[in-house]
């Protein structure tokens, strides 16, 4: 098995190589050895490991990550992760036409177990679209001069998609005042619309690949609104459509259980909840008179301190419930706030499923029904706690 | 709402305010108010009803009355005006009766908790809530029958549910029945935060502690003046080489003795007991021994001899004393005591039975007795105290008179009084 094996082996380790040193690539650039070799030997690829000992800044990003920007290179890539998909489908035994991103994270896991804590330093094989990020290619030829006439304004992408914008805006004015003079104006649809969001500023610049200010995103976002306005045609609707992005939906998120019936027929609904380490588990009961239990013990005695006992009224008095319900806690972990938190989110989970649509829209919105991110910072090496530092002395 | 001497609170006048920069219906706001007192007391009706009629001059007085008679029958009445605690029952559950002040300083020189003597000095005013627990004791105490030993009544129940002002209540009652009353506010005081332990003369095991014993006579010594000069002593009792007391002295001159001669206190508190115990047999008075926190006579203690070991409770003769009085072994009169697990040594938070309280030493010691639970707040008793919260002008929070206040306030206390004192102290 060693034979099929080697070729197999020696293009995985390709692979995985080159994605650690283009990572090493990214983040410092100009190995000033390795640069003179690379102008020479143009359009091959160097695989030796070259060891950086100074890390320097990005300059001449064009220069020195020359090899990556090549077409042909990632093409290569791109080629060689299929190859290595299908051997790795081979290798744990399942279909290569049918094998997904998520099961060759699966069979890297396996095949290459790492204990490190950083998800982003374990062993990855993705697409080379993922990884290498996207460079513009070369801009001038072997002359000097630049391929794009507008390459000089510092941003030819964006000015050539303006520029391309408002031709298109030109040529529908001249359409619609022909249509007009014929009186056969079509209708504005405007359902397309309807869930989408523009591009942020960020998403524009992965698209073109350039720098842009926030003045120049929202000339661009004005020059579409303004085709928007006018008639267009599907071609022109299509062209839109890349520019805008689905919102998800976000307050459906939330499941609601139903109410659950005991022996004697009171309904009752449980909820869960958590704060820092504390876990906590909850029954109201629909008919009660606000006695509340916390393992087994009354709350008053359980919670000594008020600033708890509030914590505990707060979903009830939100939803007006105050006398209504009765409640049975058991909580653990974490200290006595944390615990007085943690049955706060399991009430207010275990209450969606008396109350309306509306007010579990409240509730989230009163920050109720989130669980609260903070926890405990991790303390570091060289300081005292998380953020202090050990005392400064001048001497 | 015009930021002026009316902001706080309806009713009521900023002090801060000069008497010149009151707006003129305050004076004659007051005149109003006062003639309104002058009606309600003759038609018996509570004056504290009368403040929300308002200021406005144009009212009738009359006008005012008739329109507030119907609308006050509807609400709870937190009030009654009987002070007796012999005629109070049934019918006066759940409201709070005052004491005069004159009789608080008489009857309860060191008996109130510290918390309720701060009210009565703010309020101007002691009220006490009439409650079950509290009936039933008086019930008890009303049909004792004085030919069989003293009866033990215990009173016990969670933190803050009101024991000790249920034990109050009992010795006023008591008071005003002329019983002579032997009050001892908190035995917890007498096993800690002890400086001087001296040891006895009387008897080499025990420890004397002068100070608290000296309290303790001066206030014994306030509220049963008019017994200390009838009862005489029945023995003869040598203080030193030098003093004594004969057979058929009063017993004010043992008390005497033991204010001036502080070294001897110890020993006068002891006599003063046995005294008092052996007479009250005979029937020339009647005998309540009212010992709050009496959990402290059996437990542990936090005083230490010379030699860094710990004293027990029995070692000292103050706890020795009160612990003979507590024994049901005399008749005359009946013991009434509660548990406290507040002030309590070595016990944990949660405890408040009398097994836990007690111990096993202490149960068998005040086998058998007749235990009384004292609860938490019922909705009526804390609608009660709401409102006399309210009449009383302590609450001052907007919220506070509605019903979503008065919910809050229900969850965040769970009925328990104590909580809900501390709570209303914020608003």
């Amino acid at each position: 098995m060693a034979a099929p094996w080697a070729p197999f082996a020696a293009t995985f380790t390709n692979f995985l190589f080159i994605r650690g040193r283009s990572g090493l690539a990214r983040s410092r650039v100009a190995w000033k050895a390795a640069a003179t070799e690379r102008r020479t030997v143009a359009g091959t690829q160097v695989l030796r490991l070259i060891h950086t000992t100074s890390p320097t800044q990005k300059k001449n990003v064009a220069t020195s990550g020359r090899e990556e920007c090549t077409v042909a290179f990632i093409k290569k890539q791109i080629e060689e992760f299929n190859i290595g998909k299908r051997h790795l489908a081979n290798m744990m035994g399942e279909d290569p036409e049918t094998f997904t991103q998520e099961d060759i994270d699966r069979a890297i896991t396996y095949l290459f177990p790492s204990g490190l804590f950083e998800k982003r330093a374990r062993p990855i094989m993705k697409h080379p679209d993922d990884i290498f990020p996207k460079r513009r290619a070369l801009q001038w030829g072997e002359d000097g001069r630049p391929f794009h006439f507008l390459f000089y304004t510092g941003k030819p992408s964006y000015y050539s998609l303006m520029h391309e914008v408002y031709g298109m805006i030109v040529d529908l004015d001249k359409c619609s005042d022909h249509l007009r003079a014929k009186g056969l104006l079509p209708q504005k649809k405007n359902q397309d619309l309807i869930g989408s969001r523009w591009l942020i500023k960020e998403e524009l610049e992965e698209m073109l690949v350039e720098k842009l200010s926030d003045q120049d995103h929202m000339r661009f976002i004005q020059l579409l609104e303004r085709l928007l306005t006018l008639p267009c045609g599907s071609t022109e609707e299509e062209y839109i459509h890349k520019f805008r992005r689905a919102i998800p939906v976000q307050s459906k998120t939330k499941l609601i259980e139903p109410l659950q019936y005991d022996e004697q027929g009171m309904a009752y609904s449980s909820g869960e909840g958590k704060r820092k380490t504390a876990k906590a588990k909850v029954i109201v009961y629909e008919h009660g008179s606000g006695r509340i239990k916390v393992n087994g013990i009354d709350y008053l005695l359980y919670f000594p301190v008020t600033q708890d006992r509030e914590q505990l009224m707060f979903p009830f008095h939100f939803l007006d419930r105050l006398g209504k319900h009765d409640m049975d806690c058991t909580v653990s972990g974490g200290g006595r706030s944390a615990q007085a938190g943690a049955i706060r989110l399991a009430t207010a989970n275990a209450l969606c499923s008396f109350v309306s649509e509306d007010e579990v829209e409240w509730l989230r919105q009163a920050g109720l029904l989130t669980t609260d991110p903070r926890v405990k910072e991790r303390k570091k090496p060289g300081q005292e706690g998380a953020r202090r530092k050990f005392t400064w002395k001048k001497r | 709402m015009r930021e002026n001497a009316w902001s706080s609170g309806r009713g009521g006048f900023d002090p801060r305010v000069g008497a010149r920069n009151r707006p003129r219906n305050f004076w004659r706001g007051m005149m109003l108010r006062k003639v309104i007192r002058l009606i309600s007391k003759s038609h018996k009706l509570d004056p504290g009803r009368f403040l929300h009629v308002g200021t406005r001059v144009s009212q009738n007085v009359a006008v005012g009355l008739d329109a507030q008679v119907p609308s006050e029958k509807s609400r709870t009445i937190s009030r009654t005006q009987e002070n007796d605690p012999a005629k109070h029952g049934e019918q006066h559950l759940c409201q709070h009766y005052s004491i005069p002040l004159e009789e608080l300083k008489t009857i309860f020189p060191h008996g109130l908790p510290p918390r309720f003597e701060m009210q009565v000095k703010t309020f101007s005013e002691a009220c006490l809530m009439v409650r079950e627990p509290a009936l039933e004791l008086l019930h008890y105490l009303k049909n004792t029958n004085f030919a069989n030993p003293a009866i033990r009544y215990v009173l016990y129940g969670e933190k803050g549910t009101g024991k000790t002002l249920t034990l109050c209540h009992a010795v006023h009652f008591c008071a005003k029945q002329d019983w002579l009353i032997m009050h001892v506010p908190d035995a917890h005081c007498w096993v800690k935060n002890c400086r001087d332990l001296l040891q006895s003369t009387y008897n080499k095991e025990r420890y004397d502690q002068p100070l608290k014993a000296s309290t303790w006579l001066k206030n014994f010594k306030t509220s049963n003046e008019r017994f200390l000069n009838q009862i005489k002593i029945q023995q003869k009792y040598i203080w030193n080489k030098r003093e004594s007391i004969e057979e058929g002295r009063p017993l004010g001159e043992v008390v005497e003795q033991g204010l001036n001669r502080v070294k001897n206190a110890s020993d006068a508190v002891g006599i003063v007991m046995k005294e008092l115990k052996r007479q009250s047999s005979s029937g020339s008075f009647r005998l309540l021994v009212a010992v709050d926190s009496v959990n402290a006579l059996w437990g542990r203690t936090t005083l230490k001899k010379e030699d860094k070991n710990l004293v027990a409770p029995e070692e000292l003769t103050l706890i020795h004393n009160v612990k003979k009085m507590v024994t049901n072994d005399w008749h005359g009169g009946a013991i009434v005591v509660s548990l406290s697990q507040t002030g309590s040594l070595f016990k944990p938070r949660a405890a408040y039975l009398p097994q836990d309280l007690l111990g096993k030493e202490g149960f068998d010691d005040l086998d058998p007795f007749v235990p009384i639970q004292v609860y938490n707040y019922t909705p009526k008793e804390f609608e009660s105290c709401i409102q006399y919260y309210l009449e009383n002008r302590w609450l001052q929070h907007k919220k506070a008179h509605t019903e979503e206040g008065k919910k809050e306030l229900l969850f965040l206390s769970n009925s328990n009084p104590w909580q809900l004192e501390r709570l209303c102290a914020h608003l």
